[in-house]
């Protein structure tokens, strides 16, 4: 096991199994009465949101207190970089609290790296910038094999945003270590250069990408690309590369609809997938909380120390 | 006269393109000036430095550094800035004006020479474009020109108006200084930290495209040319660039243009497998693989005319921070020499002339300031440089004040080991 999550860059396909393989054991624990394990007791996790994220933060706060880890919240919602709100203090300061782990979520690239660099606590990325989101992707690869039996093969559609998803780029990355087939779709205005060198198919038309797909993973359209330019209009962009029903009609007979959301309902996703019968958006949600139950597990030092 | 003020550099292999030398020989000084190179074998009196097996250089000159003084001497002086350019066997470094308050009229132009005065190499400041470096009224560039400014550049940003920058390159005609331009189309690159490429995309960080660079010296060639005017272009970075400008030499334009060392040694993807370390954020940013080919090739057939180090020092309080949020630029004037020597010499991609050529020879030249020879009467700037030393960079050890390298732990081979400025000794480490 890796020393920190910084994100599934230098993934193994083995090693993402590893962390799915305990998510399972996880999961099933998710549905007992009684939900709270004694694993991480003794361990201190901080999380440190210096993005708005209300769902990750509530996903990694149960997982880790599933665990029965003591947690510690820093939560500044500055939703852009700026001098003075300093990370460099935070993390010191946080690291003086004498924490095992932190969980990180900020919207500079490379900040995780940043402090794993400057502390020694284990860190896990909860989503830097554009970067890497990698919970996220092992959330979304565990709810696929909940479905499927193998990645090999499996065509995989991914539909957003490329230029600004880290969610993107680290399911791309773990889809890519399991062999599973990806179709990349999104505006050129929205890909970023050099994808085609990524080894997955890429193309601007939606029909195109989703036909014969056996999972489409719908990416949330920040709704300022607009007034950046980078798209001409919400109603455009839904128009041609919104899901709805007749490209659901497009994909392989055994199919799913993913969603990392929080979603905008009308613009990339209509209501009718969202909330169909093949939607697997509200599983991801409670398989997030076991994925990261496993990765929290994995990289604790305490695991470490044991070996 | 006395052995204080007579040398004799004994022995080592003297390399000077401006007068066809690359021999083992002796160097005669005398009061601060060099009185021979070879000739009668006479040590009597004089002080003798032994330089066998090493190389001996006209002390190098970098017309491209950031002094920060005044105004931020918490990242380097005057004094500091020139200890460590000797350290790096750099004799004549040229200052940009982006100092707070910066170098837009001629009493600050007089300060500068007034601590350069008491510095350890030569200094020579280079004086705003710009009033106030704001892109909108030209600086008085007849005042700052007899107050002794050497070229005129708003580096640090580009001159974003076409029709400001038409009046500089007209108005400086009359005093022949150059106009150095930092290239930069920043409609393309606000808010942007790295290079646009392969490694930016995996990465997901916002960034730059080499036409932000290369669009610009387009413009300003176009400009130049009919004009008649002259342009250097400031650390070209971008293989673009390098196209435009050999394509503008071949037709005559006035044209000269300089590349940094980072950018000859370091690519994107550095950025990106060191954790995105702040020390690897820059302005051109570290480019492609490719670019650094091209811009490699460039220094041999001529369309690069100097080696420079945008030694642009920053406090750790400044720098040690997310990659995003970090300022741009990294210092060089400690590792330069060591690093062209031992990656492009070594390697056989440029020789040892070429070296010196483009590090004294030409961007003395450039700046018509008295360096970069070793002809007789010349001043005794000199280095001498140990092909064989093996170090590690170690920025703790920096003279410089600040440490923000990209080639911390690096192990080089070749050192510059001993340095004169104007007759004295100011580092030496021969022994
Ligand atoms: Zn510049």
């Amino acid at each position: 096991m890796k020393e920190h999550l910084l994100g599934l860059d230098g993934w193994s396909g083995e090693e993402i199994l590893e962390v799915l393989d305990h998510a399972r054991t996880f999961r099933k624990v998710l549905d007992r009465d009684v939900k709270k394990l004694p694993t991480l007791k003794g361990i201190t996790v901080a999380n440190l949101f210096f993005e708005n994220s209300t769902r990750t933060r509530m996903s990694f706060e149960l997982a880790e207190k599933r665990l029965s880890a003591d947690i510690i919240n820093f939560s500044a919602s500055t939703s852009s970089l700026k001098k003075g709100e300093s990370l460099r203090d935070t993390v010191d300061n946080i690291w003086s609290m004498k924490v095992d782990m932190v969980v990180i979520r900020h919207v500079a690239v490379g900040s995780s790296h940043f402090i794993a660099r400057r502390c020694k606590a284990v860190v896990i990325n909860a989503g830097d910038g554009s970067h890497e989101h990698p919970t996220q992707a092992l959330l979304d690869l565990y709810t696929i094999r909940e479905r499927f039996e193998s990645f090999e093969g499996l065509k995989v559609c991914l539909v957003g945003d490329a230029l600004h998803s880290r969610v993107i780029r680290s399911n791309v990355l773990g889809l890519k270590a399991l062999g599973a087939k990806i179709t990349l779709c999104a505006p050129l205005t929205l890909l970023p250069f050099g994808v085609e060198q990524w080894g997955i198919d890429v193309t601007c038309d939606i029909e195109e990408a989703i036909a014969g797909a056996n999972v489409v993973n719908v990416m949330r359209l920040q709704l300022e690309r607009q007034t950046a330019g980078y798209i001409p209009s919400l109603r455009e962009y839904s128009t041609y590369w919104g899901i709805h029903k007749g490209l659901i009609d497009l994909m392989d007979k055994d199919h799913i609809i993913m969603h990392p959301g929080p979603m905008n309902r009308g613009v990339e996703i209509t209501q009718e997938v969202a909330d169909s019968a093949d939607s697997v958006i509200l599983p991801q949600v409670t398989n997030g909380v076991a994925v990261r139950m496993a990765v929290l597990y994995l990289l604790s030092p305490r695991i470490g120390e044991t070996q | 006269m006395d052995s204080e003020t007579k040398f004799v550099i004994k022995g080592g292999r003297v390399v000077d393109p401006a007068n066809g030398i690359d021999e083992i020989t002796d160097v005669y000084i005398e009061d601060g000036m060099i009185a021979r190179i070879g000739g009668k074998k006479n040590y009597q009196d004089r002080t003798l430095i032994d330089a066998a097996g090493k190389l001996v250089f006209p002390g190098l000159v970098d017309i491209h550094v950031h002094l920060r003084e005044p105004g931020r001497e918490d990242a380097e002086t005057i004094e500091s800035g020139s200890l460590a350019a000797v350290r790096g066997g750099v004799t004549s470094v040229c200052c940009m004006p982006n100092t707070h308050p910066p170098i837009d009229n001629a009493p600050m132009v007089r300060f500068i020479y007034d601590r350069g005065s008491e510095a350890y190499c030569r200094v020579y400041p280079i004086a705003a474009i710009s009033k106030g470096l704001e892109g909108k009224e030209l600086s008085e560039m007849f005042d700052l020109a007899i107050a002794g400014a050497v070229g005129f550049s708003d580096d640090g940003r580009p001159v974003t108006s076409s029709q400001l920058l038409r009046n500089a390159l007209l108005y400086s005609k009359m005093i022949d200084l150059p106009i150095m331009l930092h290239e930069e189309d920043l409609d393309l690159s606000a808010g942007r930290h790295m290079h646009e490429g392969h490694a930016s995309g995996l990465a997901g960080m916002q960034a730059v495209p080499a036409v932000a660079e290369a669009g610009m010296i387009a413009r300003d060639i176009m400009l130049a040319s009919f004009l008649d005017a002259k342009v250097h272009i400031c650390h070209v970075s971008a293989k673009e660039s390098v196209g435009i400008i050999r394509d503008a030499k071949e037709k005559g334009v006035k044209v000269t243009a300089e590349a940094a060392v980072h950018h000859l040694i370091l690519t994107d993807e550095d950025v990106v497998k060191s954790g995105f370390d702040s020390n690897y954020k820059m302005n051109p940013p570290l480019r492609a693989k490719d670019d650094v080919e091209v811009l490699r090739a460039a220094l041999v057939d001529g369309t690069i005319d100097a080696i420079v180090t945008d030694h642009a020092p920053h406090p750790p309080e400044d720098k040690d921070c997310e990659f995003a949020v970090a300022p741009f630029g990294v210092v060089g004037l400690e590792t330069s020499a060591s690093l062209i020597y031992d990656k492009l010499v070594r390697t056989g991609i440029i020789d040892i002339t070429r070296m010196v050529e483009l590090m004294s020879t030409m961007p003395a030249r450039l700046m018509d300031i008295s360096a970069g020879t070793l002809s007789q009467g010349a001043n005794a700037d000199i280095m001498i440089f140990d092909p064989e030393r093996k170090w590690t960079v170690d920025s703790s050890k920096f003279a410089g004040k600040s440490r923000n390298t990209p080639f911390e732990g690096w192990e080089l081979t070749g050192k510059p080991v001993w340095t004169m400025v104007d007759g004295q000794i100011f580092f030496d480490e021969l022994s």
